[in-house]
C-alpha cells in the first residue's frame, strides 16, 4: 500500500533534523515535501494542500524547538494545530431557527449516503435533542428510494411522509403541513442523488430550499472522496448555501482527505460523521482526530499525553516492582485494565501508535472480552485476587456462575493469567538488564 | 427527465471536463522543460492518478520525450496519452461474452452497484442472453425492491428473500433457479460492505466459494463496481476484495460527473485488475464498455 510508507518516509526527513535548536529552512522545506505528499495520498485536494503548505511553512521556518520536543516532532506539531484550525471548531451542534417546525434538508451526490443518514439524525434529535422528527421522501428518481426510507424510518420508529412520485417541492410543502398537524418539530428532507452539473436537478434542489427556507442544509459526504470533492462541495454551496456538511463511511480505512478539501471551500462547519452500518453510528466530527487521521503517521505526542494523565506515577511504580518480586495478583491485574480503559478504547490507543493507523481496522480488538474478564475477577474474593493458586474446582464454579460466564472462560483467564506471569518475569529480568523499559507496557493478552 | 442523446464519447469527455481544462492549458504552452513535467504530475493528481503512477508514467514519457527527441507538447501529450492508454489497456475476454458465465457484483457502498447490475441484465437480455439475478443484498433497506424494478424494466427474472437473509442461500436458490430455467447467465448483486470490515468480508468470502462449488465449470467474473468520484482509497478496496473474492475486473460508475476516475489507472498499474464497464448515467442503458484509448484520450482531450 502506498500509504504505509508515509510515516517512515516523514520519520526519515526528520531524523536528519534532530538535535537543532531552531528550524532551519531548509529542514522545513524538505519536510514539508513529505507532508505534501502524505496529504495528497489522503486525498485533499491539490490546491489546497499547495496553499496549506504555504501556510504551514512559513508557520515552521525559524520556529523554537521547545525543550521536550525533536525538531521533527515540532513540525508535525505545528502542521498538525494548522490541519485542526483549518478543520474547524469542535462543537458544530444544529441549529433549529426560529420556525416551527424546522426543517433539515439533506443534499448530495448519488450514494453518498444521504437515505440512511437521514434515519440516524432522526435517532440523534430524539435522543439527544429531545425532538420528535418526521423524515420526508423527496427522491423521487430512484427505484424505491421512498420504501427505503420508509424502512429507514420504521427502524428509527420515526414517521415517514411521501406522496409517490410527484413534485418533490409539493411533497415537501406537504410534509411541513403534516409535521405541523401532528405536532412534529423537525423535518428532514430526503432528497435525491444529483450531481453537481446536473443544472436541472440542481434547480429542483434550490425550488425545495425557496418553499421550506431550511434551518440547515447539510450536504453529504463520502469520506473516500478523492480530488473531485473541491467542486462537488462548491457547486453545492453556490447553489443552495449550505450550513453544514456531514461526512459518511468514516468507520472505512480512508484517511479522508475530502474532509479538509470540503471545508476549505466552503468554510462550512463538518458537524457529524457517520461511523457503521447501524442507524446508532454517528458522532460528532471531531476536527483534532481528523487532522492526525488526515496526516496519516498516528498522534504520537497525544498518546504519551494520554498516558502520562492516566497511568498514575506511583501504581507504576509499585507495579513494576510486584513485577520484579512476582507477587503481582488479579487485584494488579484489574487496574491495569482499568487505567489502560481510562486512556480511551484500546482502537482509539492502537490508532494513535504511528504505522498502526491503517492496520487497525484488521485487528478486531475485544472490547467484550475485556468486560467479561472484569467481570470474573471482580466475582472473586479478595483472597482469591491475592492468591489465585488456591481456586479449585469448586470455587471456580462459583466464580463463573457469580460473573455470568462459564468455567471454560474462567479457566482460560487463570492460564492466560499464569502465563503473562511467568511471560513477565522473564521480561523484566530481561527489561532490567538492558535497561530497556519501553518493552514492559502492558504484557497482557486480553 | 428525457436527456439529449450524445455519444458516450462527448459525454465522457464533458465528465472529464476539468480535467481537460487543465490539461489543454498545460499543453497550449511551448517547451518541453521541468516546469511542464510538474505541471503535468499536478493535473495527473487532480485527476486522481495517485502520486506513484503518475511518478512512473512521467519516468516513462520522459524516456519516450528523449527517445524520440520530442520538441513540441501537443506531441509529448499524445505519448503521454498512449502511455496511460497502455497502462489501462484489457487484453484478456470478458467470460460472460463467450459463454455461459457468473457475474458477481461487489463494492463498498453507495458505488451503484445495483444500478449497475440492472444495466448489465439489459445489456445481456437486449443482446438475447437469458440473465438471472439473484437480489444477495439482503441487508441495506428496500435494496432488492430497488432491484427488481430494474430486473422489471430488462425483463429478467430475479430471486430474491426476504430483508435480513442469509445472502450465500439467495444465491444458493438463485443457482437452482438459473439451473432450471436454463439461463445463461446469473448476476449476483451483493451489500454494499466497507473492506475493512472482516465479517463482511468474509461473508463475500462464502458466496463466492459457494458459487465455486456449485458451478464448478462456470467461469466467473468478480467486478469491484467503484465510484469515480473516490479518491487513493479505490486502490486499498481493490486489493481487499482481490484477496477475498478474486476480483477479475472493475466498474467504474458515476463519470458523467466531474470526477475523473484516474484512480482505476492505478488500480491497473498495480494489481493489473482491468476496468471492463462505464458507467455514465442513470439510465438502463448508460453502461460502456471501457475503451483503453478512449478512455486515454477523453482524459487528456485528444480527439479519438
Amino acid at each position: 500500500m502506498a500509504f504505509e510508507g508515509i510515516s517512515s518516509k516523514l520519520q526519515n526527513v526528520f531524523k536528519k533534523l534532530t538535535g537543532k535548536g531552531r528550524l532551519s529552512e531548509r529542514d522545513v522545506h524538505d519536510a514539508m515535501r513529505e507532508i505534501k505528499l502524505a496529504l495528497l495520498e489522503a486525498d485533499v485536494n491539490f490546491l489546497v494542500v499547495k496553499d496549506f503548505i504555504k501556510r504551514a511553512e512559513a508557520r515552521a521556518v525559524g520556529a523554537d524547538v521547545l525543550e521536550s520536543l525533536t525538531p521533527g516532532q515540532m513540525v508535525i506539531k505545528i502542521v498538525n494545530e494548522e490541519l485542526t484550525s483549518l478543520m474547524g471548531s469542535t462543537n458544530a451542534k444544529l441549529d433549529f431557527g426560529p420556525k416551527k417546525p424546522a426543517v433539515i434538508l439533506m443534499s448530495g451526490l448519488q450514494g453518498a449516503g444521504k437515505t440512511t443518514m437521514c434515519g440516524k439524525l432522526a435517532i440523534l434529535l430524539k435522543k439527544q435533542y429531545g425532538k420528535s422528527p418526521l423524515l420526508c421522501a423527496c427522491d423521487i428518481y430512484r427505484p424505491a428510494a421512498i420504501d427505503q426510507l420508509k424502512v429507514v424510518g420504521s427502524k428509527a420508529e420515526v414517521p415517514v411522509y411521501e406522496h409517490g412520485t410527484q413534485d418533490p417541492v409539493k411533497t415537501a410543502t406537504e410534509a411541513v403541513e403534516e409535521a405541523k398537524r401532528t405536532f412534529k418539530d423537525v423535518v428532514i428532507v430526503d432528497t435525491a442523488g444529483r450531481l453537481h452539473i446536473d443544472t436541472d436537478m440542481m434547480d429542483e434542489l434550490k425550488r425545495i430550499r425557496d418553499a421550506l427556507e431550511p434551518a440547515e442544509i447539510l450536504l453529504v459526504v463520502d469520506a473516500m472522496t478523492g480530488q473531485d470533492a473541491v467542486n462537488v462541495a462548491k457547486a453545492f454551496n453556490e447553489a443552495v448555501p449550505l450550513t453544514g456538511v456531514v461526512l459518511t463511511k468514516l468507520d472505512g480505512d480512508t484517511r479522508g482527505g475530502a474532509a479538509l478539501s470540503v471545508r476549505a471551500v466552503t468554510g462550512k462547519p463538518i458537524k457529524f460523521a457517520g461511523t457503521g452500518e447501524k442507524l446508532s453510528d454517528l458522532e460528532p466530527f471531531h476536527p483534532d482526530r481528523m487532522a492526525s487521521r488526515i496526516l496519516g503517521m498516528g498522534d504520537m505526542l497525544t498518546l504519551i499525553e494520554k498516558a502520562e494523565q492516566a497511568f498514575d506515577q506511583k501504581k507504576a511504580a509499585e507495579l513494576e516492582k510486584k513485577m520484579r518480586t512476582d507477587t503481582f495478583t488479579l487485584d494488579d491485574f484489574l487496574d491495569q485494565m482499568e487505567q489502560m480503559k481510562d486512556m480511551g478504547s484500546m482502537e482509539d490507543i492502537l490508532k494513535m501508535i504511528p504505522g498502526m493507523s491503517g492496520k487497525v481496522g484488521n485487528i478486531q480488538v475485544d472490547e467484550k472480552a475485556m468486560g467479561r474478564t472484569k467481570a470474573i475477577i471482580q466475582a472473586m474474593t479478595p483472597k482469591e485476587r491475592a492468591n489465585p493458586d488456591i481456586l479449585n474446582a469448586s470455587r471456580r464454579k462459583r466464580i463463573a456462575r457469580g460473573s455470568g460466564t462459564t468455567i471454560q472462560d474462567v479457566n482460560r483467564l487463570m492460564n492466560q493469567f499464569d502465563a503473562s506471569r511467568k511471560m513477565m518475569k522473564q521480561m523484566t529480568g530481561g527489561m532490567f538488564k538492558k535497561g530497556k523499559k519501553k518493552k514492559g507496557g502492558f504484557p497482557f493478552k486480553f | 427527465m428525457e436527456k439529449e442523446k450524445k455519444s458516450w464519447f462527448s459525454r465522457l469527455k464533458e465528465g472529464l471536463g476539468k480535467t481537460n481544462n487543465w490539461f489543454s492549458n498545460l499543453f497550449n504552452k511551448d517547451g518541453i522543460n521541468d516546469a511542464f513535467y510538474e505541471e503535468l504530475e499536478e493535473a495527473m493528481i487532480l485527476a486522481d492518478m495517485g502520486m506513484e503512477t503518475s511518478e512512473r508514467l512521467l519516468d516513462a514519457l520522459r524516456a519516450q520525450v528523449k527517445a524520440d527527441k520530442l520538441t513540441e507538447r501537443a506531441d509529448a501529450r499524445n505519448a503521454l496519452a498512449k502511455l496511460i492508454a497502455d497502462t489501462v489497456r484489457v487484453d484478456t475476454a470478458f467470460a460472460a461474452d463467450e459463454g455461459p458465465a457468473v457475474i458477481l457484483i461487489v463494492g463498498v457502498n453507495g458505488v451503484g452497484k445495483t444500478t449497475t447490475i440492472g444495466k448489465i441484465a439489459n445489456e445481456y437480455a437486449s443482446a438475447g442472453r437469458k440473465p438471472m439475478i439473484a437480489a444477495a443484498d439482503t441487508f441495506r433497506a428496500a435494496a432488492a425492491e430497488q432491484l427488481g424494478e430494474w430486473a422489471a424494466r430488462a425483463n429478467v427474472p430475479m430471486v430474491r428473500h426476504q430483508e435480513g437473509a442469509d445472502p450465500a442461500a439467495v444465491v444458493f436458490d438463485a443457482i437452482a433457479s438459473y439451473r432450471a430455467k436454463g439461463c445463461d447467465l446469473l448476476l449476483v448483486d451483493t451489500a454494499g460492505r466497507l473492506h475493512n470490515k472482516k465479517n463482511l468480508m468474509n461473508e463475500l468470502n462464502k458466496i463466492r466459494r459457494m458459487i465455486a462449488r456449485e458451478l464448478p465449470d462456470t467461469p466467473c467474473e468478480v467486478l469491484l463496481v467503484l465510484d469515480a468520484t473516490t479518491g487513493q482509497n479505490a486502490v486499498a478496496q481493490a486489493e481487499a476484495f482481490l484477496e477475498v473474492c478474486e476480483l477479475t475486473g472493475v466498474i467504474l460508475t458515476k463519470l458523467d460527473g466531474t470526477a475523473k476516475g484516474g484512480v482505476t489507472v492505478q488500480i491497473s498499474d498495480t494489481l493489473h485488475v482491468p476496468v471492463r464497464f462505464i458507467g455514465v448515467g442513470e439510465g438502463i442503458d448508460d453502461l460502456r464498455r471501457f475503451d483503453a484509448d478512449e478512455f486515454a484520450a477523453a482524459l487528456l482531450n485528444l480527439e479519438a
